[in-house]
């Protein structure tokens, strides 16, 4: 029953919608963690986003025609998280415990209003995976009533 | 005549069977909606109705040789076919996420349509059955 398979690929959904809220409250949590060199200086993390392709055909296709041919997706996966590379904030602070000998700190790259948008969007993609889910739900349990007086 | 399944139930059951595989496409389309370079799919639902319907009524266009070419359209046989996006996005995404929620519940309307013409079908053969 291919039912089943919008429960995996909602939920393939939900998981790499919940990793991007992840990392956006990762991102915002250290939006102001500052350090004295490049290197040791958070970095903005962005998940990178790929659609899983089946990779077991059904060959014996439906009494449609059916979908023997070629692959239905199942689902977005996260491939990879990467830092971004954009410049980081250099501030004369000399003040500042962290900072360096010419008095610079460096600032996280972090755009706080982006994160924001980002959460925004992650928070209602996960609700709509979450409308599929149930949807397909009540799809499964009308199904089970099937000949019932 | 010979009674089956088959002819008892129509074309609902095959509907059911569309419906079901349309609502996973979609899911897909809604599950990859912040996917870059993904694009979204889509089945014509109308056409593999029609195809099944002709198929039933033994009125298709028989291939009786290699050679011939097949008439239906390429969504008849069920195959994805790509939707064509209203406005464009920089990271060649083309799902238009209110549109295919949109497309998601109704095919989840019609689905419950089909499975009550189903439900019906089975009750008609019980009745007859039990004789009452």
């Amino acid at each position: 029953m291919s039912l089943g398979n919008i429960f995996d690929i909602a939920g393939s959904g939900m998981t790499a919608q919940s990793l991007r809220l992840n990392t956006t409250a990762s991102n915002i949590a250290n939006a102001e963690t500052v350090s004295s060199s490049v290197e040791e200086t958070y970095r903005a993390r962005k998940p990178v986003f790929a659609a899983i392709q089946q990779s077991v055909l059904d060959s014996q296709g439906s009494g449609l025609g059916g979908f023997g041919q070629q692959a239905v997706g199942a689902g977005v996966r996260v491939e990879a998280i990467v830092e971004s590379q954009a410049e980081l904030q250099m501030r004369y602070e000399p003040d500042h415990p962290a900072a360096n000998e010419d008095g610079y700190v460096f600032y996280p790259n972090v755009n706080v209003v982006e994160e924001m948008a980002d959460m925004m969007s992650s928070s209602r993609s996960f609700q709509m995976n979450v409308d599929v889910m149930n949807t397909a739900k009540s799809m499964m349990q009308r199904i089970l009533t099937l000949g019932q007086q | 005549m010979a009674i089956t399944f088959d002819n008892a139930l129509g074309i609902h059951q095959h509907a059911l069977e569309a419906r079901t595989k349309r609502a996973e496409v979609l899911a897909n389309n809604l599950a990859n909606a912040d996917t870059p370079g993904f694009k979204a799919r889509d089945i014509d639902f109308q056409a593999m109705m029609r195809r099944a319907q002709g198929e039933m009524s033994g009125l298709s266009m028989a291939q009786t040789h290699a050679a011939h070419m097949d008439t239906s359209s390429p969504g008849a046989q069920g195959q994805l076919l790509y939707r064509l996006p209203h406005q464009p996005s920089i990271d060649g995404n083309t799902v238009d996420t209110q549109a295919e929620q949109a497309r998601f519940m109704r095919n989840a309307m019609e689905f419950q349509a089909s499975f009550q013409f189903l439900n019906s079908k089975f009750s008609g053969l019980t009745k007859a059955i039990t004789g009452q």
